[in-house]
C-alpha cells in the first residue's frame, strides 16, 4: 500500500489517495467506501430509490444498520407508542431483511448509537473510508479513518455503487498541546477549538487533530474530539494511528485476527502525516490554561470558560455576529455580562454520540457518587451509548450511583440529543447537556441547551447551576 | 435528478448567520419515510406560533407574521438570500427537500456547510456562493425593493436583476453539467463499474482484512 510518490503527505492525503477509483480532469474523484453505517432516519428514501431503479446494494457485507435516533430509552418491552416513529423503525427492519443486510435490532445487546457501536464492534478500522447518513460520522476519524457524513441521496449512491463522487478537501491541522488540569476532558478541548475557529472555520477542510494533548487521550476522548469536527464546519476529523488505536481494536468482533491482523497493523502504522507535509491551515490550542467550557448561545461557537461571563454584543464590531448574539441571548433568556456559574438549569442530559461511552459515564458517576441532584432539577437522564456500554456500566455499579443520586438510568439511543423520541425539553427549559448541538429547538421546541462535558453536567445536576469541576470538592 | 437551467423569482432575505438544518426542518418531521411533503414545515419553529408535529394539521396553527416567509410577497419567494454558513449542522437531506417543497430553486449565501451544499445539487436546488459584500448589497436591495426578482442563469453562471447582470458565480464543472442536464449520478457512476471492480480486486490483495467473508458474522 505504499505510494511511489515520495512527496510528504498528510494523513488525509494518504487516506484519500488510497481510495480513489478514478479521477476526473476537474479534480472530482470516485472514492471507494469501505464501511457504510445506516440508521432509520436517513435511509428509507435511499432504499426506496434503489427499489424504484431496480438496483441492489453493491457490497452488502460492508453495511451495518442500527436503529438509534427514534428508539425509546424506557422499557423496550413495552414497544414504541409513537406510530410514526414505529413505522420508520419497521421500515429499517424491512429494508435490512429485504436486501439481506446486517442489523443490530432494537433488542440486540449490540444496539446503540451508530457512532458508538461501529468502533465498539471493531467495524471501524484505521485506513477505512466510513460513511453514514449522519453528520457525526466524523467520530470514526479517531481511528485514522476517513469518515464523513452524507445525505440520503449519497446513502443511495453508496448502496448502489460502493462509491461517492467527491472533491478533495483542503488540509487543516489542529495542534493541541499542553498538560491539561485534571477536570479538563476531550469535550472541553473540542468546545474550545470550536470557540476559537468558529462553526464555519473548518468548512472545506479535513481536520487532523494532533499534538501531545490528543496523543494523551484515550480512544473515547479522541472520538469525542473528532465527533465535533463537524461543529467546526469540517466534514471529517481524524487522528493518526498509534498504539492506543491498535490496542483498542484488538479482540473486537469485526477486527482482523492472526496473520491478517499483523498485516493490517503494518499498514495502520503508516497512517500519520509525514514530516514536512503541507497543511493549508494550522490552528493551535494550549490546554495547560484551559478551563471547563460551557456554551451559552445557540451555536457551538458561542462558548465560554466556566469562570467567565456571557459576552456583550454591543462590544462586538462585526454587525452580523453581534446580531447573532442578540438573537441567541433572546432565545436563551440570558443577559450579556451574566457569569456562566450563575446560569441555572432545569434538566440534565448525559449521553449522545459525543459523550455516552464508558469513560464518559465513569466521569459523571465519579462526580455523582454519594450525592443528590438539586431539588430544582426536574429531570436528569443518563443514556448509555450502547447495550454493551450499559452492561459494562452496570457491572461497575455506575447505574446504582446514578440512580441513588436521582438520575434516570435509560436504554441506549440518541435520546435527548435531538429529541426525536419522547426525551425532550419543554419550552423555556435549560439543560446541561453532553451532546453536540445547542441549536434553537434542538432538544425540544423552545428548549435551551448548554453543551458541557460529562463531569460538568453531573456537577451541574448536583449544584442546580454550573460550577467549576476543578473547584468541586464533592461537599457542595 | 431535477435539472436547473434558468430561473427567475422573488428573493426572500433571511438575515441571520449559521442557519442550521434543525431550523430548516425540525426533527419531529424526520420520521417521514418519504422525500416529499416537507414544505409546509420548512422553518417550522420560526414560521408558526404553535407547536407542530407530523400529526398536527398546519392549517390549525397560528402563523408568526413577523417571519419573512409569512409576509407577502416573500411567501411566494423561490430564491432564498442568506448569511454565512447556511445549512450547518445535521446532514439531513430533509432540509433540502423542505426548501424544494416550499418552492425554492436557489439559495444565495456567502458560504454553505459542506453536506448541505452537496445535498442541494442532488435535488436540483442551486446553492450560489457570492462574496459577503455582494450578499450585503443584495440584502440592501431587497430591503429597498421588496419583491424584486432575480434571474439566475446556470449556463453563463450569472445573476441578473431587471435585465442587468449584477453578479457572476463559480461552480464545479461536473456539478454544473449534472444540474444542467438533470443527470442521474448513480447511473453515471455505474458506467465505471469495471473500474470499481478492478479497484476491489487490487485491494483484496493489499488489504485482505477488509474483505473477510466472516466480517459480518460475529
Amino acid at each position: 500500500m505504499s505510494s511511489i510518490d515520495s512527496k510528504p503527505k498528510t494523513l488525509y492525503d494518504k487516506l484519500w489517495h488510497e481510495h480513489v477509483v478514478r479521477s476526473e480532469a476537474d479534480g472530482t474523484a470516485l472514492l471507494y467506501i469501505d464501511r457504510h453505517l445506516i440508521h432509520e432516519v436517513t435511509s428509507p428514501q435511499a432504499f426506496e430509490g434503489l427499489r424504484l431503479a431496480g438496483r441492489q446494494p453493491w457490497r452488502k457485507e460492508t453495511i451495518i444498520a442500527v436503529p438509534d435516533h427514534n428508539v425509546p430509552t424506557t422499557d423496550r418491552h413495552v414497544g414504541i407508542t409513537d406510530p410514526v416513529a414505529k413505522r420508520q423503525l419497521e421500515t429499517l427492519d424491512k429494508n435490512c431483511m429485504e436486501f439481506g443486510l446486517t442489523e443490530f435490532g432494537m433488542n440486540d445487546i449490540r444496539q446503540g448509537i451508530v457512532h458508538v457501536i461501529g468502533p465498539e464492534q471493531g467495524a471501524t478500522l484505521p485506513g477505512m473510508t466510513v460513511v453514514c447518513g449522519d453528520s457525526h460520522t466524523s467520530t470514526h476519524g479517531a481511528f485514522g479513518a476517513l469518515a464523513f457524513g452524507i445525505g440520503t441521496s449519497e446513502v443511495e449512491h453508496v448502496l448502489a455503487t460502493q462509491c461517492l463522487v467527491q472533491k478533495k478537501s483542503k488540509n487543516m491541522r489542529v495542534c493541541v498541546d499542553g498538560r491539561a488540569a485534571p477536570g479538563i476532558s476531550a469535550k472541553d478541548i473540542a468546545l474550545a477549538i470550536i470557540g476559537k475557529m468558529g462553526t464555519a472555520g473548518g468548512t472545506g477542510y479535513a481536520i487532523e487533530f494532533a499534538g501531545d494533548a490528543i496523543r494523551a487521550l484515550t480512544m473515547e476522548g479522541r472520538m469525542t474530539v473528532c465527533n465535533m469536527a463537524i461543529e467546526a464546519g469540517a466534514r471529517a476529523g481524524m487522528v493518526a494511528v498509534d498504539d492506543t488505536t491498535i490496542n483498542y481494536l484488538k479482540g473486537r468482533p469485526y477486527a482482523p485476527v492472526g496473520k491478517q491482523l499483523e498485516q493490517a497493523i503494518r499498514y495502520w502504522k503508516t497512517l500519520y502525516s509525514d514530516d514536512g507535509a503541507h497543511f493549508d491551515k494550522t490552528v493551535h490550542l494550549d490546554t495547560s490554561t484551559l478551563e471547563p467550557q460551557v456554551t451559552w448561545g445557540t451555536s457551538p461557537e458561542m462558548v465560554a470558560s466556566i469562570n467567565s461571563s456571557i459576552p456583550d454584543p454591543d462590544l462586538i464590531d462585526d454587525k452580523v455576529k453581534a446580531d447573532g448574539i442578540r438573537k441567541a441571548l433572546a432565545y436563551m433568556g440570558l443577559e450579556a455580562g451574566t457569569d456562566i456559574k450563575q446560569i441555572a438549569i432545569d434538566k440534565v442530559f448525559i449521553g449522545s454520540c459525543t459523550n455516552s461511552r464508558i469513560e464518559d459515564l465513569r466521569a459523571a458517576a465519579k462526580v455523582s457518587r454519594g450525592k443528590k441532584i438539586a431539588a430544582t432539577i426536574k429531570q436528569a437522564l443518563v443514556v448509555p451509548g450502547s447495550g454493551l456500554i450499559k452492561q459494562q456500566a452496570e457491572a461497575e455499579g455506575l447505574d446504582k450511583i446514578f440512580i441513588e443520586a436521582g438520575f434516570e438510568w435509560r436504554e441506549p439511543g440518541c435520546s435527548m440529543c435531538l429529541a426525536m423520541n419522547a426525551d425532550r425539553l419543554e419550552p423555556g427549559e435549560s439543560c446541561a447537556s453532553t451532546s453536540n448541538r445547542n441549536f434553537e429547538g434542538r432538544q425540544g421546541q423552545g428548549g435551551r441547551t448548554h453543551l458541557v462535558s460529562p463531569a460538568m453536567a453531573a456537577a451541574a445536576a448536583i449544584a442546580g447551576h454550573f460550577i467549576d469541576i476543578n473547584e468541586y470538592n464533592g461537599d457542595d | 435528478m431535477k435539472a436547473f437551467t434558468q430561473h427567475t423569482g422573488i428573493v426572500a432575505p433571511l438575515d441571520r448567520p449559521n442557519v442550521d438544518t434543525d431550523a430548516i426542518i425540525p426533527k419531529q418531521f424526520l420520521k417521514s419515510i418519504k422525500r416529499s411533503g416537507f414544505g409546509p414545515n420548512a422553518f417550522d419553529d420560526w414560521r408558526y406560533l404553535d407547536a407542530g408535529g407530523p400529526e398536527i394539521d398546519n392549517h390549525t396553527r397560528r402563523l408568526n407574521t413577523d417571519f419573512i416567509l409569512n409576509q407577502p410577497p416573500f411567501d411566494k419567494a423561490t430564491i432564498l438570500l442568506a448569511r454565512e454558513n447556511f445549512g450547518c449542522g445535521s446532514s439531513r437531506e430533509h432540509a433540502v427537500w423542505a426548501l424544494d417543497d416550499f418552492g425554492f430553486r436557489a439559495v444565495i449565501a456567502p458560504s454553505f456547510a459542506d453536506i448541505f451544499y452537496n445535498n442541494s445539487f442532488k435535488n436540483g436546488l442551486l446553492p450560489i456562493v457570492l462574496p459577503a459584500e455582494m450578499v450585503d448589497v443584495l440584502f440592501k436591495r431587497m430591503q429597498q425593493h421588496p419583491g424584486v426578482q432575480l434571474s439566475i442563469d446556470l449556463a453563463t453562471q450569472t445573476i441578473a436583476c431587471e435585465n442587468e447582470i449584477i453578479a457572476s458565480f463559480d461552480i464545479d464543472a461536473f456539478r454544473k453539467d449534472c444540474l444542467l442536464k438533470g443527470l442521474d449520478d448513480i447511473a453515471l457512476t455505474l458506467q465505471h463499474a469495471d473500474e470499481i471492480k478492478a479497484y476491489e480486486n487490487r485491494r483484496r490483495q493489499t488489504a485482505p482484512w477488509l474483505f473477510r467473508e466472516a466480517l459480518n458474522k460475529s
